[in-house]
This record gives structure tokens, C-alpha cells and sequence, in this order.
């Protein structure tokens, strides 16, 4: 095959981020740049200080909410599906299913494409549109549940195990610790699908995140401060809060509260003992093991790039497929740390 | 399977006892027989199953997985049953439903070791990762989800609502999948016949004597007795050897072969475990060298020969003794001895706690000082009249120490507590000074407490640690040397493990000294000084 316009010679690795060289674009930059295209809202992809920012208009929004005045001088939005030419590179970006506004880049040049896949996993979401294959030549993909051993289990059945709990502590609240990003509504939203319509509690530091959640189309349902919230009132309540907080002063407003936590990482009990969590709850926003290879198989690119997480096994697996994997060695991307 | 390996699951990743009685109950509750009886079973130790090594279940699993995602699988995950059960792969084919609990135990009862491994992967191809996990756990033999037997026991006692004594009754009579307990316990059947000379019965426990109590009790009620710095065991002695069981309900017999060889007592005793050097008992440190031991060789028998000092008996030969006056046992106790003891080479193996005579509190409060002289923590005071009973219940028994030994000591560092106290430093480790080589005085860590305090008092030690460290550590905080803490302790050996030298029995926070400075507490010398060896 003909490799000279092939991705490999113009979408780069280099110590800023993914560099799209013909478009002059970086993807998800791990310091700022002229021109980025960012395809979800966490940290460790949406950094503050670029000049110019493209993503999905959810991302800007988050963007917009997390960094305020450092989220882009100038802001593009990008709807799913659209196209767009930087310089001769057509950009579209796709939906990831990983949080609200997340999107895979898909860039074409020269007659080749590829696939930035950002975060993503392919479970259903009630909060975010749903993960969409793209044939490409070459697929650049995480890899942060990439062994064998995470195949995360149905979320109803971690959410019912969530449930169970309350009615067995009538007298105890539920504090369950979630990223105040994408994890939060998304157990809210679990939670509401199954009929569970009395107000859920909320720390102070997820507020402005299922504010601007609901501002986007989404019925969060009754959610109340914690704040205004007596003792007592909590008992038999389920509380959302970001992860450190159950080891802060805050915690002591709960009454004797059963400390849960949802991440992919619990599956393994020695990382949820590590955190002393009760009841830890394995719901998680990345692809696991199967996923991961099956979203290979469907994407058909021949090649593939390995972004960050357990490059190593997710390589082993595709080589034995005949798919051509490497690791792609980018800095700065947080290994989603339970 | 899947609500027994649910409950593990909970109970692993709880902390707090009452949580854990409630997982126990929702789960006897919800669960039909005979799989509760099974799960009782292999909650308290009492499943016979063939037993599958680590290393067969490994080649097990390696040959259904890639060797080398194995390899990086195990390396990650750090267990080999957890790798094992999150590893196994998924059979998409497979229709057979999974298995319970009982066709579990049941079939696995019966199977020869060589069949062990070919059941257990059908059985691994049928259930969830979960369930896989406590299937392997079943296998691999110890359980390990923090229950003791005394818990469950507990949880079967508010299950049936019960007293927990009478579930101690009745459990050396009852077998797996005790069916006929669960009957008695769930729909008010027969209570299970009971062997007395083989179950362990709770113990009685005294109250601590308080003044305003001695004003009120009257010397003639009560007799007295040393209270031995021993450790509390029940011998329960049939026709053949005899068991000791330690107060929390353990066996220790293991560590006391010269006690637990002894045939034919048919008694349930009470008493005190205590070494004998010649002619007098060591010290709870000279005891603390046979504690825990798996193997115990001639040589450390014959060093430090253990003997039990008797003073009470709850059954002689079937005879249930427990209701009678504490005078009528201790007069059918003393009949046992020169029965059973006297004349006999048990001489050496048991002895009788002495009466103390007295007249008044005052005469008793001298024989008090001089507990320490013959190796006694204080004085008990058992009423005359009162029967057995488990527990500690209220008037009957006293115990009347000496006065704790404290120490000041200055608060070093502070670590976060578990559980309800994950948001507080509840944890605190304590310095006396000793002065370096070069003349200046240095504070060295003698001992960590982490109870003692009030509720109240712990909110003001937590506030005083936010705004006094220096460093952080993870969960522990170095603070600056300015609080000073009065410990109480029971007892001082020297260690060679800690850098001071000393180790403190027991300590715990008596008072916070926010009065006193830093440099006026205790020098470590003083404490070495306390040392009797």
C-alpha cells in the first residue's frame, strides 16, 4: 500500500498533544495552543488557555463552566455529523458516549481517515448520545480498562445493589462519590429510571454541573443542597458527592452515612478497600475489555493507536487478530484514578 | 449462589458490626432452606468440603486465558481468586442454569479431590463474576469477610429473636445445613438438644466499682477474690480431652497442649490461664510468650508451664449449675477439686482462686495496695447470692483495680479513623522526651491510643490537629510538640521493635493536658524506671 499521504505522516504525537499537521490543529493539547479541537469536557482533555477551540456545543458549555474566561478566546461549535475544512483537513466530529457533548475526531486527508476516539464507551447512557463506529485506516483509541479482567456489569443491577442498601439502612444516609462530570447525572438519571422520584442530595461542588445538565435538555428531578439540609432530613437518603469529600468536616452532616462510590475500578476489591468504601458500585465511562475489542473489530482500521491506560494488553490482544497496534505515547492524560 | 456471594461481598466492605448483623439477618431472612444452613455453615467454619489448591486453580484458569493477559491480569489485580473469577471468560453458549448454594456444597461433600477441578469449572461457566469469587473462596477454604462466629451467632439470635446465650446453647447439639435450627429460630419448632459438657457458654462479666457503688454495697453480701492478670478461659471438659476457650469464644487449646491433654474432667470450668515459675505465676508478659502459637515444642512447656486457677464451675457432669448462689458453686467447686484433682497429677495443672476474708471496705481496700505484690491487677467482688449469669448484668460481680499507671505524654501525630470516624483524627501517637548524646532532649513515640476521649473531646483533638501540623502524610499528620496528653496503661514491658523501648498494655487517653507544657511532660527514663522485670 501507497503510505505516503497515510495518517501516520500527518497526524503527530508530540509533547503538546495530537498534532493534525496539514490542518494545524491540535486534539485535546495537554498545554494550551493556537488552535485546539477538544472532544470532551474533563480536565485532562479540556485545558484552559487555547486561542481557539473547537468542540461540540455541550463541551463549550462545560468548557465555558469549568475554566470560565480561559476556555477559548474564540469558541466553535461543531454539531454531530457536521463537517468542516481546516486547511484541506475535512474535521467531523462523531458522537463517544463517554459524557454529554463527548465526541470522536474524525479527520480526512488525502483520502485516508482517521479516528480520534477521545474517551468512550459503548453502553447505553440516558445522559449522552450513544457511541457511532467509523470505518477508518486508522483508529486511536484508550485503552483505560484494557485487560481482560473488567467486564463491568450491568449498571441497573449496581444501581439496584444501591437501592437494596436503603432499604436495609433506614437510618443511614447513602454518600455516593462520583466525578461531578458525566458520572453524577448519569447516576441520577439511572437512579430516575427506576421509579426513584424522592429528591437525591447533592454537595455543593456538583451543583453548577447538573445546573447546566438541566439547562441542556436533561430532567435531573428533585435534587436539594445538602447545605440547606437538616441531619436528621438525610436518613435514608441518597447523597451525590465529589469523591474527596467523605474525608472532609462536610461529611459529618451525614447521618453515619454507608460510604459508596461508582467507578470501573471497584471491580477489583483491593482498589475499592484501598478507598475504605462500603459499598463500592461499579459503573464506569470507559469501554471495558470485550468493548474495547469488539469497537476494533467494527471500526476495521487496520491500524490502530493505543492512547493511554493498559496499552500493553489491549496490543497483545489486537496483534493476535492481525490488527497493527502501537502504543502512542501522549502526556498528561489522568489514568481516571479511582 | 448469587445472594450468598452478594452477602460476602457486603460483608468484606463493611466496618461496622451493626451493619454487618443486618446484612447476616436480611440474608437468613430472605434465603430458603437448605441454602442458609450451608452459608451458616461456611460462615462459621464448619463446611467439609474437598479443598482445592491455589496453584490447581490457576492452571485452571490459565487454560481457558492468554498466558500472557493472565500474567499482566494477576499482576494487577494482586489475588489469584479475584484474578480468576474477573478473568474467566464469559460463555455465551451456555444455557445451564447456575448453580445454588446447596447444589454447590452438596455435590462438592461427596466429590473426590481428583474431581474437584473439573466441577469447579463447570461451575465457574455457569455463574457471575461475583459469584465466581465466592465460589473459589468456598474452595480455596477460609472465608475471610471479618464475621466471627460469635457475630453470626449474634444475627441468629435477632433473626429468631432469641437471647444469644440460648443460640450458644444450642449450637454444639446442631450440623450443617441446620435445618432444625433454622425451624426452632424461624417457626418457634423444638429446641435442638444440647451437649452441655461441649459448648462454650458466654461468659459473666463484672462491672467496674465505682465509690459511690462501695458506699452503697454491704461488706456481708459479697466475698472477695484477687483479680489475676492472667487471661479468662472456660475449660469445657468431657469424657475425653478438654477444650479452652478463650473469652471472645476462641479455641486456644493449640497453644496449651499441657491443659487441653487433660482427660476426663467432665466440667465446664471458669478461671484464669496463668504461667507458673516455681512456686509463684509469672507475669501477663511471661504469659504473652505462649499466646498464639500454632506449635507449641517441650522446651517452652517445661520454661513456662501454664495452669488454670479455678473459681467457678457452671456444669458438673450434666448438672447445670448456673442458677445456684455464687456460695453454693464455689462449695460444689471445691467438692470437684478434691474429687477430680487431688491426689492426681492435675495438681500441677490447676489450682483455686483463694477467698479473701474481710470485715469491712476498708480492711479490703488495704489488701487492695498491695494487689501488685502478689501479681494481682486488683480485687474482684463476687455477690453471695447471685447465680451465673452471661453478660455482664448489673450488681452482681465488681472488679476493683488499682489505680491505672499514666504517663504525660505529648501528641506527635495524628492519623484519620475508619468508618464513622474516616473524617476525624482519631488516631494519636505519643512521645516522652529522652535527651541525645549531644545534651539536647528529644521526643521519642512510646504508644498510639485511639479511644479514651469523649465525643466532645474528639471534635477539639480534631480541630487542634487541623491547625497544628507541620507535614502531611496520606491519612497522617505530624504535628507541632505542643499538646500534652495524660495516658492511662496497664502494664509496661520493655520491646526491643519500638524505637523507645517500651511497649504500653492498653493505653488510652485519660485527659488532655491543654493546661500543661509540652516540655514538662514525662521523660522516658521515668517510665523505663516503672519497669519491674
Amino acid at each position: 500500500m501507497d503510505r505516503t499521504n497515510h495518517p501516520s505522516s500527518w497526524l503527530k504525537p508530540t509533547p503538546r498533544g495530537l498534532y493534525v499537521e496539514p490542518g494545524d490543529f491540535y486534539i485535546d493539547p495537554a498545554v494550551a495552543v493556537d488552535r485546539a479541537v477538544i472532544t470532551h469536557g474533563h480536565s485532562d482533555h479540556a485545558r484552559p488557555g487555547h486561542e481557539h477551540v473547537l468542540a461540540t456545543r455541550e463541551t463549550l458549555a462545560i468548557m465555558r463552566l469549568r475554566l470560565g474566561a480561559q476556555a477559548g478566546r474564540q469558541q466553535q461549535a461543531l454539531g454531530y455529523g457536521e463537517a468542516i475544512d481546516i486547511k484541506g483537513v475535512k474535521l467531523m466530529l462523531a458522537p463517544a458516549g463517554h459524557v454529554l457533548g463527548s465526541a470522536q475526531a474524525v479527520l480526512q486527508w488525502q483520502g485516508f481517515r482517521a479516528v480520534v476516539s477521545g474517551d468512550y464507551k459503548r453502553r447505553r447512557d440516558p445522559t449522552c448520545a450513544a457511541f457511532a463506529v467509523q470505518h477508518c485506516d486508522v483508529f486511536v483509541t484508550e485503552a483505560t480498562f484494557g485487560l481482560p479482567i473488567f467486564h463491568h456489569p450491568d449498571d441497573k443491577a449496581e444501581i439496584a445493589r444501591l437501592l437494596q442498601s436503603v432499604v436495609l439502612f433506614p437510618d443511614r444516609a447513602h454518600l455516593v462519590g462520583v466525578y461531578a462530570l458525566g458520572k453524577a447525572q448519569r447516576v441520577i438519571m439511572l437512579l430516575r429510571e427506576t421509579g426513584y422520584d424522592v429528591p437525591i442530595y447533592l454537595h455543593g461542588g456538583l451543583t453548577a454541573m447538573c445546573e447546566l445538565y438541566r439547562d441542556l435538555g436533561l430532567a435531573l428531578g428533585d435534587l436539594r443542597a445538602v447545605a440547606a439540609a437538616a441531619k436528621a432530613e438525610l436518613a435514608g437518603q441518597i447523597v451525590l458527592a465529589p469523591p474527596s469529600a467523605r474525608d472532609e468536616p462536610w461529611a459529618r452532616r451525614l447521618p453515619d452515612p454507608v460510604n459508596a462510590a461508582a467507578s470501573g475500578w471497584f471491580a477489583v476489591k483491593l482498589r475499592a478497600r484501598q478507598r475504605g468504601l462500603e459499598l463500592p458500585l461499579v459503573i464506569s465511562d470507559h469501554a471495558d475489555w470485550d468493548e474495547l475489542n469488539a469497537t476494533l473489530d467494527e471500526v476495521a482500521a487496520p491500524e490502530v493507536w493505543v492512547t493511554h491506560g493498559r496499552e500493553e494488553a489491549l496490543i497483545h490482544a489486537a496483534g493476535q487478530r492481525g490488527i497493527r497496534a502501537r502504543a502512542l505515547s501522549l502526556l498528561g492524560y489522568e489514568e481516571d484514578a479511582p | 449462589m448469587k445472594s450468598f456471594a452478594a452477602l460476602l461481598e457486603r460483608l468484606i466492605f463493611t466496618p461496622g458490626r451493626n451493619a454487618k448483623l443486618a446484612h447476616l439477618q436480611a440474608y437468613f431472612r430472605a434465603t430458603s432452606d437448605p441454602d442458609r444452613g450451608w452459608a451458616l455453615a461456611a460462615l462459621t467454619g464448619s463446611l467439609n468440603i474437598a479443598a482445592i489448591k491455589p496453584a490447581a486453580i490457576r492452571a485452571l484458569a490459565e487454560s481457558r486465558s492468554d498466558a500472557v493477559l493472565f500474567g499482566w491480569s494477576l499482576d494487577f489485580v494482586g489475588d489469584l481468586a479475584e484474578t480468576v473469577a474477573l478473568i474467566w471468560p464469559r460463555h455465551r453458549a451456555a444455557t445451564a442454569a447456575p448453580p445454588s448454594l446447596s447444589e454447590v456444597v452438596e455435590r462438592a461433600r461427596l466429590a473426590a479431590r481428583s474431581e474437584a477441578p473439573m466441577l469447579l469449572a463447570d461451575w465457574l461457566d455457569r455463574l457471575d463474576a461475583t459469584s465466581r469469587w465466592a465460589l473459589i473462596k468456598l474452595f480455596t477454604g477460609e472465608l475471610r469477610v471479618g464475621v466471627s462466629q460469635r457475630l453470626v451467632k449474634m444475627a441468629l439470635a435477632a433473626f429468631g429473636d432469641v437471647a444469644i446465650d440460648e443460640v450458644e446453647e444450642v449450637w454444639p447439639g446442631v450440623a450443617p445445613p441446620y435445618a432444625g435450627l433454622f425451624g426452632w429460630l424461624e417457626r418457634g419448632a423444638a429446641r435442638p438438644a444440647v451437649d452441655h459438657l461441649a459448648s462454650f457458654r458466654p461468659l459473666m462479666l463484672a462491672q467496674a466499682l465505682e465509690e459511690a457503688d462501695a458506699a452503697r454495697l454491704k461488706p456481708e453480701d459479697f466475698c472477695a477474690e484477687w483479680k489475676w492478670d492472667g487471661i479468662r478461659v472456660q475449660l469445657l471438659g468431657g469424657m475425653g480431652q478438654t477444650r479452652i476457650i478463650s473469652r471472645g469464644g476462641d479455641e486456644i487449646g493449640a497453644s496449651f497442649p499441657e491443659l487441653a491433654e487433660l482427660a476426663g474432667l467432665r466440667a465446664v470450668l471458669d478461671g484464669e490461664l496463668l504461667i507458673r515459675l516455681g512456686e509463684v505465676h509469672g507475669s501477663f508478659n511471661e504469659l504473652q510468650q505462649r499466646l498464639n502459637r500454632k506449635t507449641v515444642s517441650a522446651a517452652q512447656i517445661k520454661a513456662r508451664p501454664a495452669f488454670v486457677r479455678l473459681y467457678d464451675i457452671l456444669f458438673d457432669d450434666d448438672e447445670d449449675l448456673r442458677g445456684q448462689p455464687f456460695v453454693q458453686r464455689r462449695e460444689r467447686l471445691e467438692e470437684w477439686y478434691r474429687r477430680r484433682v487431688l491426689g492426681t497429677p492435675m495438681i500441677e495443672r490447676f489450682d483455686l482462686s483463694a477467698l479473701l476474708r474481710f470485715d469491712s471496705w476498708q480492711e479490703l481496700a488495704k489488701a487492695r495496695a498491695l494487689a501488685e505484690s502478689v501479681g494481682a491487677e486488683g480485687l474482684m467482688l463476687k455477690r453471695r447470692d447471685g447465680p451465673y449469669v452471661a453478660g455482664r448484668p448489673k450488681g452482681l460481680w465488681f472488679k476493683w483495680k488499682r489505680a491505672p499507671d499514666t504517663v504525660d505524654a505529648v501528641l506527635l501525630y495524628a492519623q484519620r479513623g475508619h468508618g464513622k470516624r474516616s473524617s476525624y483524627y482519631s488516631d494519636f501517637t505519643f512521645g516522652c522526651w529522652r535527651e541525645e548524646a549531644d545534651g539536647r532532649a528529644e521526643l521519642v513515640p512510646v504508644g498510639k491510643a485511639y479511644f479514651g476521649f469523649t465525643d466532645e473531646e474528639l471534635r477539639e483533638l480534631d480541630r487542634w490537629v487541623r491547625s497544628h501540623t507541620i507535614e502531611r502524610f496520606g491519612p497522617v499528620r505530624r504535628l507541632e510538640p505542643a499538646l500534652v496528653l495524660e495516658i492511662a496503661y496497664e502494664g509496661l514491658r520493655r520491646s526491643p521493635r519500638h524505637k523507645s523501648g517500651i511497649a504500653l498494655r492498653f493505653p488510652r487517653i485519660a485527659r488532655i493536658r491543654w493546661d500543661k507544657p509540652a516540655a514538662e511532660a514525662d521523660r522516658l527514663e521515668a517510665l523505663l524506671s516503672r519497669i519491674r522485670d
